[in-house]
């Protein structure tokens, strides 16, 4: 198995170690989660799967937590839901 | 495999247990030994809960070696990726899989959901790369690079002592660990504990491989700094505030089990804690709680404590006996812990009156004072509304506020709306 995963996050492609999980992608690419309502950045908070603030969206599906997902060939991923 | 299919994924199980962490795997192991059909859930994609965590490139200790390879081997059905979200009658839960919902039913049920990490609002706390103590840890070991990086470790617990050892290890440096518990009291923890020689043992290796990193008592962040990420913290420290740089904030303040399952189905809690009589069973008659959702204990206590609710569903109670013994000495560390990471009267004033205390629906800390109870400022403000349900900011209002926040609505996580729309003959949750 190839051990590097290439994604795209917000169009831009990126390669990340196989075992990478979504929530760290967003980190390396420098991009906030997502926008509070107030309008500020944020990233990942608990890192398992409680607080929703690294909420994406995967391949169209809405508030996925990246924290518990890991990278896959071809995800495309968008921040700022 | 075992489990029964029905058209909308509907599986049986003698004993159901919800978590694979150490609680869950033994609970899971000990109950197959009876000869029972045994299924188990969790969110993750691993067993080994957060302690025993691997990530794509961790070692586990040699002890998680063990149980996972018992786990494996004792013919249990393991659903991963899976969340218990509601109750759909007495004996049948819902949960959200990733091929959509699944029934799943159970003679005896076994809650061992586990803890996660108190969030204390404070200026500059929802920035970026500020996260849990733990967080940070977990982060790394699922692929976040972190040598080189600066992390300042701050809250309460001993878990601070342990990620640091970790994110030290990784290469990562650690210009202070701020610990807002007292040295004193963390002297007298020693003390409590003195019994237990493994213990000790590891908070004296800790404290050697964290000799060359300043750790401060009666310490605690003031404000995170910094205007896309955190930047700097300035730390209260030595009887100043001192600004330090930093790439990441790891900040925990200590424990809070989480208790939502069990309320969902109507256990008895009591401060915060599933209330179990010797075998673990809950106030509701075939439904069992082990590990931190009955009080923060650690480990080798979730085991034991595991073991004998796996052997009391299973209805081995004189088997179940032979570890009360061991389960007692555990317990020590329940108190000895709580005593030891109170938390200070200084961490209520933290948060400014601008600070969020509610990040989901972001709802500040001054919207906040006027309530007097949890449910008026819900209804008011939307504070504990939002996706997390209150999991981050209702243990920050219970500290802050005196706030009771242990009362649940179904469902207990967000469940996406098509899942739903495949419930239509579910009865109507709400009141």
């Amino acid at each position: 198995m190839p051990d590097r995963v290439v994604l795209t996050i917000n169009g831009v492609t990126m390669e990340v170690q196989r075992g990478t999980t979504v929530a760290n992608a967003t980190v390396l690419a420098g991009q906030p989660c997502r926008t509070s309502a107030g309008g500020a950045p944020r990233g990942p908070l608990c890192g398992m799967g409680i607080c929703f603030e690294c909420r994406v969206i995967i391949n169209g599906r809405l508030h996925c937590r990246s924290c518990q997902m890991l990278c896959e060939p071809g995800m495309d991923v968008r921040t700022d839901v | 495999m075992s489990g029964q299919m029905s058209s909308r994924g509907r599986r049986y199980f003698d004993v159901l247990v919800v978590g694979a962490g150490p609680a869950g795997m033994a609970a899971a192991i000990s109950a197959a030994k009876c000869g029972l059909r045994v299924g188990t859930v969790d969110d993750n994609f691993h067993p080994g809960g957060q302690i025993w965590r691997t990530g794509s490139r961790g070692v586990p200790v040699a002890e998680a070696v063990r149980w996972f390879e018992a786990f494996e081997r004792s013919g249990i059905d393991v659903l991963f990726g899976t969340r218990v979200f509601d109750q759909l009658e007495r004996g049948v839960l819902l949960a959200e899989t990733p091929l959509g919902i699944s029934e799943l039913g159970y003679g005896k049920l076994i809650i061992a959901t586990g803890a996660r990490e108190r969030f204390l609002p404070f200026p500059g706390w929802t920035l970026p790369n500020v996260m849990g103590a733990g967080a940070v840890q977990a982060m790394v070991k699922h692929g976040l690079p972190i040598k080189g990086k600066r992390v300042v470790v701050a809250g309460s617990g001993p878990l601070l002592m342990a990620v640091s050892t970790y994110l030290l290890k990784m290469g990562a440096r650690i210009p202070v660990i701020s610990e807002q518990a007292s040295w004193r009291s963390l002297a007298r923890f020693a003390v409590a504990l003195s019994g237990q020689r493994v213990k000790i043992g590891q908070a004296l290796r800790l404290k050697m491989e964290l000799a060359r990193i300043p750790f401060s008592t009666s310490s605690w962040p003031v404000e995170a700094h910094g205007k896309d990420r955190v930047e700097s913290v300035s730390i209260w420290r030595r009887g100043r505030v001192e600004n330090i740089r930093c790439d990441y904030l790891a900040c925990g303040f200590h424990l809070v089990p989480n208790t939502e399952l069990a309320s969902l189905i109507g256990c008895r809690i009591e401060r915060g804690c599933v209330q179990v009589d010797d075998f673990q069973q809950t106030s509701i008659t075939g439904t069992f709680c082990a590990g931190e959702p009955t009080g923060v204990g650690g480990v080798e206590l979730a085991l034991v404590e595991g073991q004998i609710a796996g052997l009391a569903a299973g209805e081995r109670t004189a088997e179940a006996c032979l570890l009360f013994r061991k389960r007692k000495r555990g317990m020590k560390v329940v108190s000895a812990l709580e005593d030891a990471f109170r938390l200070r009267e200084e961490l209520r004033r933290l948060a400014s009156s601008d600070t969020l205390v509610c990040r989901c629906e972001d709802v500040s800390f001054s919207r906040l004072q006027p309530y007097t109870a949890w449910r008026a400022a819900k209804l008011q403000t939307r504070c504990g509304m939002g996706p997390c349900q209150g999991r981050v900011c209702g243990p920050a209002t219970q500290f802050l506020f005196n706030w009771n926040t242990e009362s649940v609505r179904p469902p207990i996580f967000p469940v996406l709306v098509e899942s739903w729309a495949n419930l239509a003959d579910k009865p109507n949750p709400e009141p």
